[in-house]
């Protein structure tokens, strides 16, 4: 076969299996090898922490005897898909990237696998992330770093590294993730495929193992607009399980798709632009900017006034969150039991002791920042300053803005071990943390190569307002497809 | 204000984290590395702003005070590998079938 299956587009996939073309079954063996060939050599991507390649294969046997039989077919079935591995799942271990939860089995699944599986896809595996979701790079995951499919010297972006990685890669079409400060956008950004974070509530969070709980959102990944939002609306909706989930209909991905930009007003936050940002970045945005104008849109500089503090207020209340949500993994409640130990104390410090460097500080930082002295100092002023980022946002689209337009990221893909400055791991979302604290839409689509690597642009929405920006994304990639990314580099012989 | 060491070692007990003198070491820099950054938080003029404690402002939203079933309870059944009569569904003991041939180098 000259094209792996698993590169067609989203419908053509999933009309070929109604119709016969292929077999779910020659979707998973393309997907089989695509894995191998990435996985292979002294530079395996590491895309996985576990998969289930077997359990894969039965599930495509099912698909095609329900077709053989008649039955009809949900929307996804048969289509290969990963879940970042802080999403329970009862088939697959769920480690959050860390010793702590080594071979820990969730005895439930998160509400977003299971309207994935229940939409008829093929959880193919849990990807690779930074422990606990705490990092921008996925090096701070305890099975290994993943690797860029765009150039293996260099991160995957993070900390839903394995799941851009494996869409970028053609591994699977389709993958799950989770966005608390931009680890949805950035990663995105780094591997050239489209992220999008929803509005904090679209999504239902039980299940997704918490960092930062105001914060976190379930994200999707797919390689165009319409799959990844496709993937959103298989996912969103309101859950009895999870308080926090908005009673709100569900937008179908594709409406108003394919509609011009004329009527439709972006704003452009000189904020995000700073003097001393990547002249690649700033170019190919610039040159974005130009073709939504093209589009029709109008195109309006805008301010918000606060970006700068975005950063250091997510610092604390990131960590001042996580600090407390992490407290759970102590050996009794969840987290490896320490065999042996003399008494409860011990078992809580050896279970522990079992946190990578980057967990143990955002901890400890979280603990300095919520105790007595320091709680007023930082913590509210961080919850106050939150408040005015979220302003900032209302006042712009309070003035007739649709979306706000920003880079993803100030630099593509930086290399592995290169940022080693505890607060450098912050500045790499600088651009997605702003409105991830004002709990907004928000989507991350490629824009084009610098030196061979790919810069994502941003696009933020009103709350649920996804179809909005959806709509304005789809209409930027079509116009940017007749220069579109490259594949990424074929993996090197192993 | 620098963190001490002896701040970090508070911390680390407070967060249940074994620290060693390195790791303690460590963290005095890095630690006092990120808060000069956050303490840049002071010059945001935030004083009149409301505290956010969740995205969309307000409350937090909350389930009604009512009893009831816990939509996140889990009964065993629900939870177990395998389950039939109102019991888990275990591996039969070997000593209950005394006649039963054993494994290979198990004693009785």
């Amino acid at each position: 076969m000259s094209v792996p299956l698993a590169t067609l587009p989203l419908p053509e996939l999933a009309e070929g299996i109604r119709e016969r073309r292929f077999t779910p079954t020659a979707l998973v063996e393309d997907v089989a090898e695509a894995l191998a060939a990435v996985e292979a050599g002294p530079e395996p991507l590491n895309l996985f922490v576990s998969f289930d390649l077997e359990r894969a294969f039965a599930r495509a046997l099912e698909v095609e005897a329900d077709l053989s039989a008649g039955k009809p077919l949900p929307p996804l079935a048969g289509i290969p898909a990963a879940v970042k591995d802080n999403l329970c799942t009862v088939d697959f271990p769920t480690t959050c990237g860390s010793r702590v939860l080594a071979g820990y089995t969730s005895p439930y699944e998160a509400t977003a696998v299971l309207r994935l599986r229940e939409a008829g896809a093929i959880v193919l595996g849990k990807t690779n992330l930074d422990e606990f979701a705490m990092g921008s790079s996925t090096e701070h995951s305890a099975y290994g770093p993943t690797r860029n499919p765009w150039d293996r010297s260099r991160v995957a972006g993070g900390s839903s590294g394995g799941s851009a990685a494996a869409v970028a890669a053609g591994v699977v079409p389709l993958a799950l993730g989770s966005d608390t400060g931009g680890s949805v956008r950035q990663p995105a950004a780094f591997c050239g495929v489209v992220g999008i974070r929803p509005t904090w509530g679209r999504v239902s969070r039980y299940g997704l193992v918490a960092f930062a709980s105001s914060l976190d959102q379930v994200g999707t990944f797919g390689r165009t607009v319409y799959e990844s939002a496709y993937l959103l609306q298989t996912v969103a909706g309101r859950d009895p399980l999870d308080a926090t989930s908005a009673d709100l209909p569900v937008p179908n991905a594709a409406v108003n798709l394919g509609e011009g930009l004329e009527g439709t007003t972006i704003g452009v936050p000189g904020e995000y632009f700073p003097d001393g940002m990547d002249p690649r970045v700033r170019t190919l945005c610039r040159a974005a900017i130009r073709r939504l104008e093209e589009l029709g849109a109008e195109v309006r500089e805008v301010s918000l006034p606060h970006t700068a503090y975005a950063v250091p207020a997510y610092a604390v209340l990131a960590v001042a969150e996580a600090s407390s949500n992490l407290a759970r993994f102590d050996g009794v409640r969840f987290g490896a039991p320490a065999p042996g130990a003399g008494s409860v104390a011990e078992v809580w410090e050896r279970t522990r002791a079992l946190f990578g460097a980057e967990a143990k500080r955002r901890i400890l930082l979280g603990t300095y920042v919520l105790s007595a002295g320091h709680r007023d100092e930082h913590h509210a002023r961080a919850a106050r300053v939150r408040a005015l980022v979220a302003l900032d946002f209302r006042w712009v689209f309070d003035s007739g803005v649709d979306a706000v337009f920003t880079p993803t990221t100030p630099t593509p893909a930086f290399r592995l071990g290169e940022v080693t400055d505890p607060y450098e791991v912050y500045r790499s979302d600088a651009f997605t943390v702003g409105p991830a604290l004002a709990g907004l839409p928000a989507l991350s689509l490629p824009l084009g190569l610098a030196d061979g690597l790919p810069v994502g642009g941003q696009l933020v929405g009103r709350a649920w307002g996804e179809p909005e920006i959806v709509r304005v994304a789809h209409a930027l990639e079509a116009s940017l497809a007749a220069a579109p990314l490259a594949a990424p580099p074929a993996p090197a012989a192993g | 204000m620098a963190v001490t060491p002896e701040e970090v070692r508070r911390l680390a007990a407070l967060a249940r984290l074994p620290l060693d003198d390195a790791g303690v070491a460590a963290m005095v820099g890095e630690l006092g590395s990120i808060l000069e950054h956050v303490r840049t938080l002071a010059r945001a003029d935030g004083a009149d702003a409301a505290l956010a404690a969740t995205p969309h402002g307000g409350a937090p939203p909350l389930r009604p005070d009512t009893f009831g079933a816990d939509l996140l309870h889990r009964t065993p059944d629900m939870l177990a590998p395998a389950w039939r009569d109102g019991h888990f569904v275990v591996p039969r003991l070997p000593e209950l079938d005394p006649g039963a041939p054993r494994p290979e180098g198990e004693t009785p």
